[in-house]
């Protein structure tokens, strides 16, 4: 379970989050949508200790991720990332690309970690891409690496952070359809999104992020087709 | 045989010498190489890594050995050793001097190499658990260093160059060996075109297997 307590964050005199309060509970799909600045994925990058936060507190299944005490390396292993940028890594191919945390990070034997690695870009469907390096692979594709190598933790949950806004408009589709099938298999996730159509098919809740707040959250379809606030009006208005 | 091909006195046992002279601008260039360079990656990361105050303290230290010529930097340094009463041999203080010249180079090329890995980038390796240092040793050095990798190619080319300046402090490195033989056969044309052609040969090589490496690497 994730439990934000009224989180505060700033960069210098700028104040990003004004009190988050959220739950994801295990299972749960949440979408967070919003226009651009007003938070969202700063919030992504705090809920995994990326960034720090001036007050209240981020509770992963009882670690606090904020606490002094907290092994941040560790905690990370339950949770995967996938961001705007698909960060592949240039100098490895596909299958070390997600072969290369389970063997440094979790320690596990070279074999192993190509076996694991072979599985999970299986499971994207980038079986035939093992030996391929990334830059001779669509955008895409290397999103969808990106979600092969997180998933090869064997992560609790998943962060999406805009995980389709850097691609053309004709991946979109494939990238969608893996997160999809991630929610189907019982993933818990975050996804920070502009799709605001995926957010609405599937996603369990959508929470609207405005200015630093959570202006509105509640049962995807009802956030989507029937908003309560005006501000969520507005967006949703403009957006759709 | 060469002595008559081009009217020279030159003769097999000069041309020896002069082969020694080259094995030895190539053994300290190599000494300043190795190790300017692994200083120069330590130093790098310090400054990309580190705040303003760490910076601006190691960065003029850093300017004032890349822009001081390298001459009077082995002038001063091969007297203040004898002055402090630690005269070193002149192949020690040239390979320090160059070292520390070389870690100079070597440090900004580190840092711009640092820099080229994004911050995203940065992020999600740590967001798949690895350390700090995983991250730096699995992702940030493989890729800045094949971003760097013409430009460190530059430099270490320089620095066999330059070490033809350790010569005024009297180490028999390839062009002082020459110096010796023109002085007594009065053939300087000659012989500086030989030694040219020595130093041409010492770096063409090296030029053109980065070169390769550079297109293997892009595949």
């Amino acid at each position: 379970m994730i439990e934000i307590k009224s989180v505060h964050k700033s960069f210098g005199a700028l104040e990003v989050l004004k009190g988050i309060d959220l739950t994801v509970s295990k299972g749960e799909v949440l979408s967070v949508i919003g226009a651009s600045g007003s938070g969202k994925s700063t919030l992504l990058y705090c809920i995994n200790g990326l960034e720090p936060i001036q007050s209240g507190e981020i509770v992963i299944d009882g670690v606090s991720v904020h606490g002094k005490s907290t092994d941040l390396n560790k905690l990370r292993q339950t949770i995967g990332m996938v961001f705007q940028q698909w960060n592949s890594f240039p100098h490895l191919t596909v299958l070390e690309n997600v072969a290369l945390a389970p063997r440094i990070v979790s320690g596990k034997s070279r074999a192993e970690a190509r076996e694991i690695a072979a599985r999970q870009l299986e499971h994207v469907g980038l079986g035939d891409k093992l030996k391929v390096y990334p830059d001779q692979m669509s955008g895409g594709q290397q999103q969808r690496l990106a979600i092969a190598r997180a998933l090869a933790m064997e992560p609790q949950y998943m962060l999406f952070d805009e995980a389709t806004s850097a691609l053309d408009p004709e991946l979109v589709g494939e990238v969608l359809d893996t997160i999809r099938m991630l929610a189907e298999e019982g993933m818990t996730m975050i996804c920070v999104t502009h799709e605001i159509g995926f957010a609405r098919d599937v996603s369990d809740r959508v929470a609207f992020c405005h200015q630093g707040v959570i202006e509105e959250i509640g049962p995807a379809k009802e956030l989507v087709n029937n908003p309560q606030k005006d501000r969520t009006k507005q967006f949703l208005s403009k957006v759709l | 045989m060469i002595g008559e091909f081009f009217g020279t006195n030159l003769t097999a046992n000069d041309m020896w010498f002069l082969c020694l002279g080259a094995l030895r601008t190539l053994q300290l260039t190599a000494v300043a190489v190795v190790a300017g360079t692994l200083g120069g990656i330590i130093l790098g990361i310090i400054r990309a890594e580190s705040g303003w105050f760490a910076n601006t303290l190691l960065g003029s230290v850093l300017d004032i050995l890349r822009s001081v010529p390298l001459l009077i930097q082995l002038i001063i340094f091969n007297s203040f050793v004898s002055i402090l009463g630690y005269p070193m041999s002149a192949y020690d203080s040239g390979a320090i001097v160059l070292s520390l010249y070389m870690a100079a180079n070597c440090t900004e090329i580190a840092r711009a190499g640092v820099k080229a890995v994004s911050k995203s980038m940065r992020w999600a390796s740590r967001s798949l658990g690895m350390s700090y240092w995983q991250d730096l040793r699995y992702v940030v050095l493989p890729i800045g260093f094949r971003v760097v990798f013409p430009s460190w190619i530059g430099v270490v080319l320089g620095v066999m160059k330059d070490s033809a300046l350790v010569s005024v402090l009297g180490y028999f490195e390839l062009l002082k060996s020459a110096q010796t033989l023109i002085t007594r056969m009065q053939e300087p044309l000659f012989i500086l075109i030989l030694v040219g052609a020595f130093y041409f040969a010492l770096s063409y090589p090296i030029a053109r297997l980065a070169d390769r490496l550079e297109k293997s690497e892009k595949r």
